[in-house]
This record gives C-alpha cells, structure tokens and sequence, in this order.
C-alpha cells in the first residue's frame, strides 16, 4: 500500500474509512430504535418526527455543517457542555467528521431498518408469543435476526454515502490534513493548488475503487444476512 | 384438565357472543367462514383482548374482564397452530421446534422430545430451514413446536385448510394419533365435516358468532333440529370388525345391527370409527329384495326436520342413530313421521380411523 500510495493518500483513506465506519456504527443502534418506533408503535406527531429523521436527507450538508457548528461549537450550548463535563471535543477534530457523516446518513439507515420490520410478518410474533416468548426475548430473538438484512444493507448504504460526505464535514470541522480531511476533503484540497489535477484525479480513482469494494462487499452482506 | 369459554366482542358489525366447555382430547369448533371461530381461539391464546369475557384452563383463569385480570399470551401455556404454519424463517427446524419447549416451565424430557419428532415424521429435517419445505412439512413441524412447549391446551386453527387434498391426507393421520394420545383439550377449528368426523370427540357449531349446537360427535350429527344442515348430516359412530367374508366384504357389528363393507386389511375385533353421509341413505317403507345396496338396516324414525325442497330424517337402529336427507316429496309419499318403522338403505360407508 505504502509503494502504491503516498503517505499522504494513505492518510486521507485511511481517516475516510475511520470516520465513516465510528459513524455509521455509532449512528445503528439510535437508527434501529427510530425506526422501531415509526414502524410498531402509534403515537400522535409520528408525521413529525419522520419529518426531523428524514431532514437531514433534504437539508443542504453545508446547512447541517453550519447547525453542528452552532450547536457543538466550543461557544455552543452542546459543545462547551460536552468539553466542560466529558472532555469531548467535535471542532477541528476526526470526532465532529463522524458526527457530521452520521447525522447526515441516519436517514438512510432508518429507513432501511424501518423497511425491514414493516416487512416481517406479525404473525410470527404472536406465534411466538403463544410459544411463551416475552417483549425482550422477541426483540432479540424475532425482529432484530428477521430485520438483520435491513440493519446490513441500511448501514451498507450510509456507510458508502457517508465516504462521500463533505458539506457537512468542511462546514463543521474544517479540512485538516490527517485530522478532518476525508478523500473528498482532499480531493478538493488537490484542487486549489496549482497542478493538481493529477493528484486530484488518483484521489478520485481511489474513491471510485473503494466505492465500488463497497458496494461489493454490501452485495455479499445482503445475501448471507437473508434467512 | 378442562377449560371453560365465555366471550362477547364486537368487531365492526360482528358480534361474538358464545359461551362453551371443553374436556380433555378434541372439541371442534365447527362453521363457516367468519363465524368467528379464529377470534375465539385468538382470544382463548390471549392475541385478542376481548370486551367482554372470562376464560379458566385447569382452574387457572386466563381472562376475567370483571376483574380487569388478562394474562399475556406468553404466560397462558395455550399453543397455537395456525393455518399458515408461522414457522420462524431464520431458525432451523429443529430450533423451530424447540422454541417453545427452550422457554417452557416444566420441560418435557428428551424421550417425548424424541417421540414427538418420530411422531410427526421429523427426524431427516432437523437441520433444514423452514423455506425448502413443503406445506405438509411445515404443517408438521408448526404441530410439534406446539406440543413440545407442554402447552395446557393446543389451538388448532384450521391447520389443514391452506394444503391440497394430497397434503391433508399426509397430516390427518398425525393428527388421529395425537386425538388418541391426547391429554390435554385440543381445540380443533374447522369447516370441513370430514374432519371433524375423523378427529372430534365433541363439537360446537358456530353460526354467526353464537353457539349454534354443542355435544358429542356421535349425536350432534345427526341432530336434524339442533344443527339444521350447518354441518352437514351423517352418522358417526363405533364399529367393531367382526368377520371378512370369502365374497370380499368385511363385517362391522355396530349397537344396531351389522354393516358389509368392502374389504379391510383391519384384523377382527379392531374398532373402527365410522361414518355414514345422509345422503348416502335411502329409505323405504317395506324392506326391499332384489337390490344392489349391501346394508339394509331396519330403523325407526325419531325426528323430521323439513326446509325447502328437502326433508332430514333422523333414525334409530338399535341404539345408534343415523340420519337420511330425502325430498320432502319423498318425505310425504312415504308418510315418514316420528315412530314409523323404515328401512334405510346404506349407498356407502366410509370407515375414518381406528378408534
């Protein structure tokens, strides 16, 4: 890999695959319980909250950036909060890129995870209810294996968009080499210096080829995870 | 073990309001469609809340809405099996049939765990998914995953009424032998009279979400003003075989008399259950000669219960009563009232099980 890419490229894939992997995992399990929320239980302003789920996938990323920026800013009520109490800082920092990628990908793993479950027959719940199972024991034991193609291809899905982000990314955190600056952050970074289409242009092979493992990779996930 | 039934409910313009007991072995719950048999048995499992109601198993009340008391399905102990099998697509057959019995109280031990795979025929797919298997197998499987949760009642929810003719005669003798061996109450939905004939020991007619009728299999069906064609008129009834003839008929000797029927690999003395359609018996007044029918049976009419075109006749031979649906035409010709003497003339026999 050394031989193949600079130290500098490494870094930028490297760092790409770190935030979008701390994103898409830390982002699953709230995915999972919004769309159980939306796909089995009723409750009055469910259009609203699929409204907020569903925003950050209209919104421009540049938006959501800014937002973070507001709110998880050392000045921002979250983010003086988290770096006086927890030591947790977001600016300037790999942390806010996965952030910023998980907040823009949750909708598509909800809407993944949300599909699945509306998919899975609820007879099978009662059956296995009258088999002496109770809420817990099916949730472990029924919806989250009967769901596991949805959660695989949901966070397939948000995980190839989320090596794609950068809006949200430069807004928020900036575009700091081995800190914040992803493949497409530093794609663009190629792209202001003079001469540096060539450069610019490896980046974006490198992208196209691990879009493509990606996607490889999500293809086999789907069929294994199918009962 | 017994369970005791009361339920009102509406749903839309329907309303349920029944009220039954069931012993231990097989009560069917016989009626057309949307009678409400499968809201009972969703409410005896505890899927259904209903509005009104209360329901004991073995002492052990289930629902009682005066006291506001509802026990959870998983904490009732009925198992269900549906009519779509509801087999878990991610788990093995074997872990399919065990699931119930993993989270069962008192487990039942390895020996019935291995009777109940033999039983059902399930020992060469244990480890396959429920996708590659056909609707019988499924059906089979959906039995024993009930059985093994040492449930105190099973619900049999029209188990046969998704699978081909084919299938149900590969399932209907599992099922014969678990009526034998049974128990516990098995509540056993249907609309088909046959087999109802072949499984229940006592039946309750459903019509439009009340108890039509309820009693014995041997009586209800040829019940002429009790049940009034919901199910279909026919004896039922035991048989012993007596004797197989060199002209290739076999004998059954029944509480009235005896029946040649065509040859039975059965050995002589083996009960058999029985039954006779009423559509199968003719009737005249003086006993015919010269005839083809191998049964002429001399009877006596109890009840007529006339509707329409048609005329049901129920009958005493001996002790066992039979049934004869003829033309009210025919019904005034003959004069056929209550203690008339008959002859019913049996067109066919159809022999269920052993008994």
């Amino acid at each position: 890999m050394t031989e193949l890419l600079s130290p500098a490229e490494s870094q930028a894939l490297l760092l790409s695959l770190r935030v979008s992997g701390v994103a898409v995992a830390s982002a699953l399990p709230f995915a999972f319980m919004t769309a159980l929320l939306l796909a089995r239980v009723r409750f009055t302003g469910k259009t609203l909250v699929d409204g907020i789920v569903h925003l950050p996938l209209v919104l421009p990323p540049v938006a959501v950036g800014f937002l973070l920026l507001m709110a998880f800013g050392s000045r921002g009520p979250l983010g003086g909060w988290l770096e006086a109490h927890l030591g947790i800082r977001f600016v300037f920092s790999w942390t806010g890129a996965a952030l910023a990628s998980a907040l823009i990908t949750f909708p598509l793993q909800v809407r993944a995870i949300r599909l699945a479950l509306e998919g899975a027959d609820p007879g099978l719940g009662e059956a296995a209810r009258t088999l002496g199972a109770g809420a817990f024991d099916r949730l472990v034991n029924l919806t989250l294996p009967l769901a596991l193609p949805g959660i695989v291809s949901g966070a397939i899905t948000a995980f190839a968009a989320s090596l794609g982000e950068f809006g949200a990314i430069i807004t928020f955190v900036s575009n700091i080499p081995g800190q914040t600056q992803t493949l497409p952050l530093a794609i663009y970074a190629a792209l202001q210096i003079p001469g540096g289409e060539a450069e610019a242009a490896r980046l974006c092979g490198l992208s196209i080829l691990l879009a493509l493992l990606v996607m490889a990779a999500g293809e086999f996930a789907a069929r294994r995870s199918r009962p | 073990m017994s369970v005791e039934v009361f339920l009102r409910h509406r749903t839309g313009a329907f309303e349920l309001d029944i009220a039954f007991e069931a012993e231990s072995g097989v009560t069917a719950l016989f009626g057309p469609s949307g009678a409400g048999k499968s809201s009972i048995v969703s409410a005896i499992a505890g899927l259904l809340r209903p509005d009104f109601g209360r329901i004991t198993l073995g002492g052990r009340v289930l629902l009682d809405t005066a006291t506001n008391l509802f026990v959870p399905a998983q904490a009732r102990r009925t198992a269900v099996v549906f009519q779509d099998s509801r087999l878990f697509p991610h788990m093995s057959v074997g872990d399919n049939l065990l699931f119930g019995w993993r989270r069962a109280e008192a487990k039942a031990d390895t020996a019935t765990i291995a009777h109940v795979v033999e039983l059902l025929g399930l020992g060469g797919m244990l480890d396959r998914r429920p996708r590659g298997l056909s609707g019988g197998e499924k059906s089979r499987v959906a039995l024993g995953r009930a059985l093994l949760a040492s449930p105190d009642m099973l619900l049999l929810d029209e188990p046969l009424a998704s699978l081909d003719a084919a299938r149900r005669d590969e399932i209907l003798p599992y099922l014969e032998k678990l009526a034998r061996e049974a128990k516990l109450p098995m509540l056993y939905v249907s609309h088909s009279v046959e087999e109802v004939a072949r499984l229940a020991d006592r039946i309750v007619v459903l019509s439009d979400g009340r108890v039509k009728a309820q009693g014995s299999v041997f009586d209800l069906l040829t019940d002429v003003d009790a049940i009034a064609g919901v199910p279909p008129l026919g004896a039922v009834f035991e048989a012993t075989v007596a004797g197989h003839g060199a002209d290739g008929l076999s004998l059954l000797a029944f509480n009235g008399g005896v029946l040649a029927v065509a040859k039975l690999k059965r050995p002589l003395g083996a009960r058999l259950r029985v039954r006779l359609r009423a559509e199968d018996i003719m009737l005249a007044r003086e006993e015919p000669q010269s005839i083809s029918a191998n049964n002429v049976l001399p009877c006596t009419v109890v009840a007529v219960h006339e509707g329409g075109d048609m005329a049901d006749v129920q009958l005493y031979c001996g002790a066992t009563r039979l049934a004869a649906r003829i033309t009210a035409a025919s019904r005034a010709r003959l004069g056929l009232e209550p203690d008339v003497a008959v002859f019913a003339i049996v067109k066919s026999v159809t022999v269920e099980r052993e008994a």
